[in-house]
């Protein structure tokens, strides 16, 4: 039995749905986030577990206790918030104090606690200090020791890094991730950023109007999307219409011409139009010999992004992003020329609605 | 904050040099009026407290605060002043707390922060009126108490007159200003504040006394010292509802000046100044704490 | 939940202990001042005071007063707040804290001040004639409203952020006069408005400025009535609530107003 198993979880708001039906097990130590766009659910989820909110229906299984019916307060779930919610009358130790405190520690035994805590977030000298002499990185990361210090089962984090400066976000997640190898605590995270999703996860639950539309590592949420709106959330795609012409052999018309993606299409018939998807590095410029696929375009502009370069190139109607890595002595195409776009086939997704 | 001000401050003194006694001006109408009719008045009447009749520094006068009837004068006015902010607070807090956190329909609270509006500036003489023609020995609630209860609260030791019933009128301005002032501060809890608590292991208590409380602290004790010198200082209620049977000190006072009661008008300003004395002192006591509890807030 | 449940079951014994107490002595005040004619409910009470050509006169006084603190207060604090504002930050906190000193120094010790001050044998003798006195008058509201008149024009002055409209309406060539009368004093208007009818409540009622200080106002009017009738002081009561009520009401009214057009504008 896994560790966290979440099972037909619902909630209504007032007549609206806004989560159904969802499933879910987590391995004990596992790091799992929840990837969708506001509003799509996960934050609903995520203080269902926490025990914000009541679910409508469905069961949340921690360590396999039935977890449904205790409050927050007995839940014993470490959660670090969006905005930070250190308590500003207490200092940094007073903080990670806390949950100590309320549980009847011994003096002792809190001083000792919250020095490892400081230690583990390289805060050692910033004990006596209050939230607002600290910047958002170092609350969070305060926020962080508070949450873990009381020993959780289970570690929450709900969009911990939106608040927060670009450069910080980057290696505050390399710390949250590195911390959590360290004591091999189970993780939900919730994020609307598929970078930091696809950088610190085991898994990603994908979710969309309150559904978890696909569960699976990064690579096979980044590689294999199952729907449209995981291959369109995560990543850059590009989306190519054609007609199946064969569904055994996995043939289909893309502008005329046929090409194969080596694989059957088993729910396709023939005729059907298919949505396929090409990711900007699976695409390059100029005719390349393993790659059977091939379209003209015009450059319509390129953007230079520092190791890797995009053009996007418009193709009949629609636009098409192509990432190549830069190559210091090959200059990129300019806008307005003549391009052939070309990718293997085998490489395209073929994308549900 | 000095960093950042700083190099803003030098260019503006640079810039604005010889415009600077300009400036100055500016403000210099309203200088010379509270100087006229806020500071130098009250100077004046300190002054006249350590003067004795022919103008001469002396003690006497504050020495003669410590007689008997005028201690206990400065000891029934500390303790309804400090009754009506204290209940004041507590009922205010209840309400307030009430409204914002209590889940209450939405549309309730927009009419309490107008009537408290309307009440709090409900004062002096006809909130008096309002209290005798309803706890008065006529009063609506007195007879019907007795009538359909069959309690007569006058007999059970009740007077409108005395201190409790002062205590009781006061609140009618006291409750009203405390939930217009702790509103606010209730909404700054913020929601992620009680969900951290809670997920640290906390109860509802625990978040109240270690979070919550805590951090509306300096707001309960400002208004609490603004309560009691609200308290402290009002005249005309107590006048008119008890006229000079229960001797406060704002009405002890207002004897004095009208004629003279004390027979020494030096004492007057001695009693006056020991009005101040005694605000001063809870506005001291309440900026010292808030100072204290304040470290956290960012200055 | 049962935990919300509790709580909102606190919430409204709370609210029900709050609404038992403020209305019971508003309807014990208007029930007592029906019941000036035995055995029936009649307006006699409010007949008789409204008739009672002292009413006139006191309440015509007071109305005076008030106006002319609201004129003196505005004139006062409007500048003195928009100059410290814009040039004088540095004075703000002796400002701020002149204008909160009426809170803490009893009223009673400031008019205590004046009669002692402005006697008729001191320099500038206003306690000498009714004109100086009425001057003292006015002075002594002026300064019981400071701090709600100032705090309301501040707080009005902050919102509008004046030193970086100031700046962004002169970078685009607007001179001041144009920024004051187009920008600032539309907006500060309802602070001013607002602080005006606060003024107003306050003023009407006043008691001890006008009775130590032996002006025909009404507050010291109610007193007397107060002290020799029954039935009319009851009145007096409802009246003088009602002129509270209707200062609130208009308060609230231009306030709203004001977020009434901000909105208009961002959209």
């Amino acid at each position: 039995m896994a560790f966290l198993e979440i099972s037909n979880l619902q909630k209504d708001y007032a007549g609206n749905r806004v989560v159904e039906n969802f499933n879910l097990a987590v391995e004990q130590g596992e790091f799992i986030s929840f990837l969708g766009p506001s509003g799509c659910g996960k934050t609903t989820v995520l203080r269902m577990v926490a025990g914000f909110e009541t679910p409508s229906a469905g069961s949340i299984r921690i360590d396999g206790k039935d977890v449904v019916n205790l409050k927050p307060n007995q839940r014993n779930i470490g959660m670090v918030f969006q905005a930070y919610a250190l308590f500003p009358n207490m200092t940094v130790a007073q903080n990670l104090a806390f949950g100590l405190k309320v549980a009847g520690k011994s003096k002792a035994e809190i001083e000792s606690t919250v020095q490892e805590m400081l230690a583990l977030i390289k805060l050692e000298e910033l004990g006596q200090r209050y939230p607002f002499q600290l910047s958002g990185g170092q609350q969070q990361r305060v926020a962080l020791a508070r949450a873990l210090a009381v020993k959780p089962k289970l570690l929450l984090l709900d969009e911990p890094l939106s608040a927060l400066d670009a450069k910080i976000r980057v290696s505050l997640r390399e710390e949250i991730r590195s911390i959590q190898r360290k004591l091999q605590i189970t993780t939900i995270f919730v994020t609307h950023d598929q970078e930091e999703a696809l950088s610190m996860s085991d898994r990603i639950v994908v979710m969309h109007k309150g559904k978890a539309d696909q569960l699976g590592t990064p690579f096979e949420i980044y590689n294999q999307p199952k729907t449209r709106f995981v291959a369109s959330f995560v990543g850059t795609i590009n989306v190519l219409e054609g007609v199946v012409t064969n569904p055994q052999t996995g043939s289909f018309k893309l502008n005329g011409t046929e090409l194969s993606l080596g694989r059957s299409l088993s729910k396709l018939k023939m005729g059907d139009s298919i949505a396929l998807a090409l990711r900007p590095e699976a695409a390059s410029l100029g005719q390349v010999a393993r790659k059977a696929g091939q379209l003209q375009g015009i450059v319509q502009d390129v953007n230079f992004l520092g190791s890797v370069i995009r053009v996007r190139v418009k193709v009949g109607e629609s636009v098409l992003s192509l990432d190549g890595f830069n190559q210091p002595l090959v200059a990129p195409p300019k806008a307005g020329a003549q391009v052939i776009v070309s990718f293997s086939p085998e490489e395209l997704l073929v994308l549900a609605d | 904050m000095s960093v950042i001000s700083e190099p803003v401050d030098a260019t503006a003194t640079v810039i604005a040099k010889p415009r600077r006694s300009m400036a100055w001006l500016g403000i210099l109408p309203f200088l010379i009026f509270a100087l006229l009719f806020l500071i130098l008045p009250t100077l004046n009447i300190v002054i006249g407290a350590f003067q004795n009749p022919a103008g001469e520094f002396t003690l006497a006068n504050i020495q003669k605060l410590f007689q008997p009837s005028i201690l206990a004068s400065y000891w029934i006015s500390i303790k309804v002043s400090v009754a009506s902010a204290l209940l004041g607070c507590l009922i205010g807090f209840a309400i307030a707390a009430a409204i914002v956190l209590g889940g209450l329909p939405a549309w309730i609270r927009s009419p309490i922060m107008t009537f408290s509006g309307v009440a709090s500036n409900f004062a002096g003489v006809p909130l008096a009126f309002a209290f005798l023609a309803t706890l008065g020995r006529l009063g609506l609630v007195t007879v019907l108490l007795r009538e359909w209860f069959g309690i007569n609260i006058y007999a059970h030791g009740f007077n409108i007159l005395s201190f409790w019933g002062l205590t009781l009128t006061y609140l009618f301005f006291q409750i009203p200003l405390m939930i217009l002032i702790i509103t606010p501060a209730l909404d700054g809890l913020k929601r992620e504040w009680r969900e951290a608590a809670a997920i640290l292991g906390a109860n509802g208590f625990q978040y109240w006394t270690m979070v919550a409380l805590p951090i509306l602290w300096p707001a309960l004790l400002g208004t609490f010292a603004l309560l009691f010198a609200n308290a402290f200082g009002a005249v005309a209620t107590a006048y008119a509802l008890t006229g000079s049977s229960l001797s406060i000190v704002p009405i002890v006072l207002f004897a004095q000046i009208r004629g003279d009661v004390l027979q020494d008008p030096h004492l007057g300003y001695a009693l006056a100044f020991g009005m101040i004395v005694v605000t001063i002192i809870a506005n001291t006591i309440y900026l010292w704490m808030r100072a204290r509890s304040e470290k956290w807030v960012k200055s | 939940m049962n935990f919300w449940r509790s709580n909102r079951f606190w919430a409204w014994i709370a609210l029900s202990f709050g609404i038992l107490y403020f209305a019971l002595p508003l309807i014990g005040t208007f029930e007592f001042s029906l019941r000036m004619k035995r055995g029936e409910y009649s307006l006699e009470a409010y007949r008789v005071i409204l008739g009672d050509p002292r009413f006139q006169a006191t309440f015509l006084y007071s109305v005076m007063m008030a106006l002319l603190t609201i004129v003196v207060g505005v004139l006062l604090v409007v500048p003195t707040a928009y100059w410290v504002r814009l040039k004088l930050p540095r004075w703000r906190p002796v400002v701020e804290f002149i204008t909160l000193l009426p809170l803490i120094i009893p009223a009673i010790v400031i008019v205590f001040g004046y009669i002692r001050m402005y006697n008729t044998s001191s320099a500038l003798p206003l306690t000498g004639s009714a004109f100086g006195t009425d001057i003292l008058m006015v002075a002594g509201y002026t300064v019981l409203a400071l701090p709600y008149m100032y705090r309301a024009v501040d707080t009005g002055l902050r919102t509008l952020d004046i030193t970086t409209l100031t700046e962004a309406a002169e970078s685009l060539g607007a001179n001041k006069i144009t920024i004051l009368a187009k920008i600032i004093l539309p907006n500060v208007l309802v602070a001013i408005l607002s602080g005006a009818f606060l003024t107003f409540a306050i003023v009407i009622g006043e008691f001890v400025f006008a009775a130590l200080l032996n002006r025909p106002a009404f507050g010291p009017f109610m007193q007397l009535i107060g002290a020799n009738r029954a039935y009319e002081p009851a009145a007096l009561a409802v009246i003088a609530f009602s002129i509270t009520w209707l200062c609130m009401g208009l308060m609230q009214l231009v306030t709203r107003l004001q977020q009434h057009t901000q909105v208009k504008q961002f959209r």
